[in-house]
């Protein structure tokens, strides 16, 4: 999208099909997020539409730039050991959707068979 | 001072360093501060999605802010020594976590949540001593450049309620530029913070990635998010800069340096000699005749000022906003999977069949994210997946590195870059909600410092053709703030002389509100 008045898909992006309803339908699923038959069809056309504007960055790379994964250079430190205060259980509880017996209340992990 | 400069009206438009000098005199009470912008906010600010007043905020903490206020106020008579900013109060972006203050992110799955935690940034607002005032609205997990996305209904733009305060810091914007809060917190993942600043005619900044913790922020692209101050003056930012500023050993991404000496930096009014380097692929076709003619109209005072006017070119900026909307929804779709209704906020159980765990998270997140929270999070799972992930996230990635070289080469012809923040002025409300590629657009600016972690400005450079706010936006090298707020001060000292006043003294008038109660929050 170079040019920001415009919102034309880049056409020669390298994209083999476009986003449909049933592609929205598996991510929302991968991403656990309920949507309806309408949700999915207009988000089918508009994802469609941004992944082939943003689809352009594969053509601008080569093999030999490396990925930068985060802005600034980053080691990992260390602290002491020690124990130190953590958040009050019960303001904790209290924001939770339910708790019971000092624990958070969630509904049932495993299926049944 | 005389008397007359303590009315109300003269305390919601005294700047944070007047109002800091007169506290620290013992010419007004901070209680007495508080109270005229709780007035204010009252007066103007109505409640989001009621179609009145510009719902720069979602909570008001009227009492709360009143007893911090007069809890300074008892200090300062007991002659205990105070920071600098001790009384002044400040408004807070709804995503940063406040202990025992609703905090949403302007989501409907947040509704009701009080954090049992505050932010490192809030405890060291807490520290100085600033009363906050409330927590201010924004997109829903700061996705969106308009404010439109709030689950609670849009903030208006007090230069004309009809437009939009930029986003996704469109409450934090409007609120300063309102005369509600002399000075509030954004956050900036892609210019949250610079371009509502733009639009609405006020100074917003983001600091260098890791300059200020990101603790106790709603993450929503951790490598790209970072806090930053907004005011209506450069030296106000840089003091709450200087505030909220520094290392902070629950932020493993915070830098170790120490906040640099900003406001001293907004003090020096001096810019003879420094190279100022005009973005190329950052002006002409993209951008309005308005916003293009204000531009060059403040290049040319700052090259009589003395400072040496230069271009550089940055090619791969043209990239630079693809990347960002492949990485900013990759990196969102894995934080906001904390969402999953068990240990916070919403919980809706599925409509029919059973309810496990799993089916409650699916349905939590189908009730309680919004149309855009959706896209992202769909968008980025995308990205993410088998098959696609070299060809798009892997590839923004590289596209990272493009920007970052660019942005390397440019710092060595140039000591700050320099572009408008914003393609246009503040567009109309419900110009761009149906067409996400046109509002991503105006990033165009803004998204490159993110990718690179450079910090950014965005000050007013004056009025358009149509009366509305120009931003002028500086970008110095990693670590470098203080140039920011060195040609910032300068600029808007040459500015306000040229003008003969500060830009937001020609703010038209708003509209008094019949209904002014804000005790019941519309977050609760």
């Amino acid at each position: 999208m170079p040019d920001p008045t415009s919102t034309a898909p880049d056409v020669a992006a390298p994209r083999a099909t476009a986003l449909t309803a049933a592609d929205v339908a598996r991510l929302a699923a991968l991403a656990r997020i309920d949507l309806d038959a309408a949700e999915m069809e207009r988000m089918a056309g508009e994802l469609d539409a941004v992944v082939a504007a943003v689809a352009s960055v594969s053509r601008v790379v080569g093999d030999d730039v490396p990925a930068t994964s985060h802005p600034l250079p980053l080691t990992d430190v260390y602290r002491e050991d020690v124990v130190e205060g953590g958040l009050d259980r019960d303001e904790v509880l209290a924001g939770a959707p339910a708790a019971q017996d000092g624990r958070f209340l969630v509904p049932q992990i495993l299926e049944e068979d | 001072m005389g008397a007359a400069s303590a009315t109300p009206d003269a305390l919601v438009r005294a700047t944070a360093a007047d109002l800091a000098g007169r506290l620290a005199a013992g010419e007004v009470s901070s209680e007495d501060v508080v109270r005229a912008h709780l007035d204010r906010i009252a007066a103007v600010d109505g409640a989001p999605g009621d179609g009145e007043g510009l719902a720069a905020f979602l909570h008001v903490s009227g009492e709360q802010a009143l007893a911090s206020a007069r809890a300074v106020d008892a200090r300062r008579a007991a002659g205990e020594p105070l920071h600098a900013l001790a009384g002044v109060p400040v408004a807070v972006k709804d995503v940063v976590v406040t202990r025992g203050t609703p905090t949403t992110a302007g989501s409907r799955i947040l509704q009701g949540w009080v954090p049992p935690y505050d932010a490192t940034l809030v405890e060291r607002l807490h520290a100085a001593g600033m009363p906050v005032l409330g927590k201010t609205n924004m997109d829903e997990f700061a996705m969106g450049s308009s404010t439109e996305h709030s689950a609670y209904g849009p903030t208006r733009n007090p230069w004309d309620t009809t437009r939009t305060p930029g986003g996704s810091g469109g409450g934090s914007a409007a609120a300063v530029a309102a005369f509600e809060a002399p000075l509030a917190v954004g956050t900036d993942t892609g210019g949250s913070i610079r371009q509502p600043a733009a639009v609405t005619g006020s100074v917003g900044v983001k600091p260098t990635y890791g300059g200020v913790s990101r603790y106790g922020l709603v993450a929503m692209a951790s490598s790209l998010d970072q806090a930053g101050p907004c005011a209506r003056t450069v030296l106000d930012a840089a003091l709450l800069h200087e505030v909220m500023g520094g290392h902070d050993p629950r932020d493993a991404t915070s830098l170790p340096d120490p906040v640099g000496a900003l406001a001293d930096a907004a003090r020096t009014r001096d810019v003879r000699g420094m190279r100022v380097g005009v973005v190329r692929e950052l002006t002409g076709e993209g951008f309005s005749a308005g916003v293009s003619a204000s531009f060059r109209a403040a290049l040319d005072l700052l090259a009589d000022a003395g400072a040496e006017v230069v271009e550089v070119s940055c090619p791969t900026f043209a990239h630079a906003l693809d990347a960002y909307y492949l990485i900013m929804p990759s990196e969102a779709s894995s934080n906001l999977a904390r969402f999953d209704g068990m240990r916070f906020g919403l919980r809706v159980e599925p409509a029919e069949g059973p309810v496990t765990a799993e089916r409650v998270m699916a349905a939590t997140r189908g009730a309680g994210f919004g149309p855009e929270v959706k896209r992202r999070i769909i968008l980025g799972t995308y990205a993410l997946s088998a098959g696609y992930y070299d060809a798009y996230y892997g590839s923004a990635q590289k596209v990272r590195t493009l920007v970052q070289r660019d942005f390397a080469a440019a710092f060595e012809q140039a000591d700050v870059l320099v572009s408008p923040t914003a393609p246009t002025t503040a567009f109309p409300l419900g110009s761009k909600l149906d067409d996400p590629l046109a509002m991503y657009a105006g990033d165009i600016a803004t998204i490159p410092a993110n990718l690179a972690g450079v910090p950014g400005m965005s000050l007013p450079s004056g009025l358009a053709e149509d009366g509305l706010p120009v931003g002028f936006q500086v970008l110095a090298p990693a670590r470098a703030d203080e140039r920011l707020y060195r040609l910032g001060g300068a600029l808007e000292a040459l500015l306000d002389e040229q003008r003969g006043g500060a830009l937001l003294d020609a703010l038209p008038e708003l509209p008094a509100l019949a209904t002014a109660d804000r005790s019941e929050a519309v977050t609760a």
